[in-house]
Formats: C-alpha cells, structure tokens, sequence
C-alpha cells in the first residue's frame, strides 16, 4: 500500500476537523470536531510507524498517549461545557464572552 | 489494486464521509453517531495498518466511552436542533470552509510532494505482547506521566461538575 493513501485520508480528517471548530457554535460539536482532528493525527502516526518498520514501535505507543490524553481532555471539555450550561443557561462559544475585553 | 488497497478505499470513504457529516449534520445527535461510523472506519484502518492492539483500543476508548460521553453532554445541555444554532453565520461557515480546504489543499500538495512514491511493506500485524514490552522498557517515564494526566483530569472533572 503506498504511504501516501492514509496520509492524505488523514489530512482530509484534519481538515474536517478544521472547519467543524471554525464553523459550529455549539460547544459539544466543537470537542465532536476535536476528537476527528485527533484521530488524523493518530493515523499519522500509525502510518509512520508501519512505514519505517520501528523496532520500539513508538509511533503506536504515542498513538495510545494520545488517545489517552484525548479521553482525559473531553472529560475536562465537557465538565467545563456544563458548568457554562448550568450558570449561562447556553453552550454556543459565542456568547460566551465574559473574558473579551 | 491489490485486496489490502480495496479495503483501504472502502474503510477511507466511509470514513470521509462519516467525518464530513460529523461537521455538517443538522442534528446533533446524528452528528455523534456519524462519529462513530468515522471513529470505527479509523480503527479498520489501524488494522489494515498492522496496528490491532491499537485498533481495539480505539473501538472501546473512542467509539464505546468517549462518544458516550459526548452523548451525555448534548442531553446534560440540551442542546437545540437546526442549523441556526447549531452552526455560525454563513459568513463565519465560508471562512472555516477557506480555512479548512486551504489546510486540506496545503497538506496534500505537501505529503505528495514529500512521500509521493513511498509504499509501506506489508509485514506481521504488531503483537500485543511487544507493544507491552515497548511501553512499560522504552516508554515507562511517558506512560506514568499520562496516568497522573488521567488522575488529574478526573479529580479536576468531579471538582468542576459537582454541585455543592
């Protein structure tokens, strides 16, 4: 299989990623956005560690890191997105702006 | 078009189109459904990819507790459905969509550029029994630093929602 096929499937992910953070304004769609933006990366770096036939095979032990870490930040994310719920009464990010000057 | 590519261009459709829905749904129960179809077409890839343990791993960490969560959190906030609140403005939308196909468009002049003609030699799908080994030899300073991450992301998540 070339290298290049998940690469590319990845970036498209990415991408997707990109534009679901940009263009939602729900606060849970931009973590749904997130996690697809996390599993590019993670493909990414399963691809490489096939690719270059690692002996400590390090690009599949990050991946399970960064699955870790991403568990642990939609934990935060969503206990942070209730308590916004719950003093606000709303979870679109644009009317949050109590830090904007 | 060896079986393995096949596989791969199923699993990769799939997927895409799992992912774009994710971002583009109207509702935003069926967007998280739409990331588990994403989410387990990623974890075929992993297997294609010789990567099984992680593959597994994927389907119960993402698809079983992450999108649950997820789940959780559009009930907790019941979050309206339709596209005016779900979505910016449709200036905004055009925005993220020059953003978002720049960063595609960039990414892929960029990977074919860099590995246009690089194939991946097929070889035995990594035992989980030398995963094991690579993490807890190799890897043991990061693996324990993540397991604070976790402890810490749990204890800060009970402090935030509790109600007192």
């Amino acid at each position: 299989m070339r290298l290049l096929y998940p690469l590319v499937f990845a970036a498209f992910l990415f991408s997707a990623g990109v534009y679901g953070v940009l263009a939602r304004r729900n606060a849970v769609m931009v973590l749904m956005s997130i996690e697809l933006m996390l599993n590019a990366v993670n493909i990414n770096l399963i691809a490489f560690n096939a690719f270059l036939q690692d002996k400590v095979l390090a690009g599949q032990v990050f991946a399970l890191f960064v699955v870790a870490v991403a568990a642990a930040e939609v934990g935060i994310g969503l206990a942070i997105v209730l308590l916004i719920f719950r003093n606000r009464e709303t979870v679109n990010i644009d009317e949050v702006d109590l830090l904007r000057w | 078009m060896t079986g393995q590519e096949v596989a791969f261009l199923i699993l990769a459709i799939i997927g895409g189109l799992g992912g774009l829905l994710v971002v583009t749904s109207r509702n935003i129960v069926h967007a998280a459904l739409y990331l588990v179809v994403a989410l387990a077409s990623v974890a075929g890839i992993y297997l294609l990819l010789a990567a099984p343990f992680v593959a597994f791993v994927q389907v119960i960490i993402y698809v079983g507790a992450i999108v649950v969560l997820l789940l959780f959190g559009i009930m907790l906030t019941r979050a309206p459905v339709g596209r005016r609140v779900l979505d910016n403005t449709v200036r905004a939308r055009l925005g993220a969509l020059v953003v978002g196909g720049g960063v595609f468009a960039m990414l892929t002049t960029f990977l074919v550029m860099a590995f246009g003609g690089d194939r991946i030699v097929n070889r035995a799908a990594t035992a989980t029994a030398a995963l094991g080994t690579s993490i807890f030899r190799n890897f043991v300073l990061p693996f324990e630093a993540v397991s604070v991450l976790l402890l810490a992301a749990l204890v800060g998540a009970i402090v935030l929602a509790r109600r007192d």
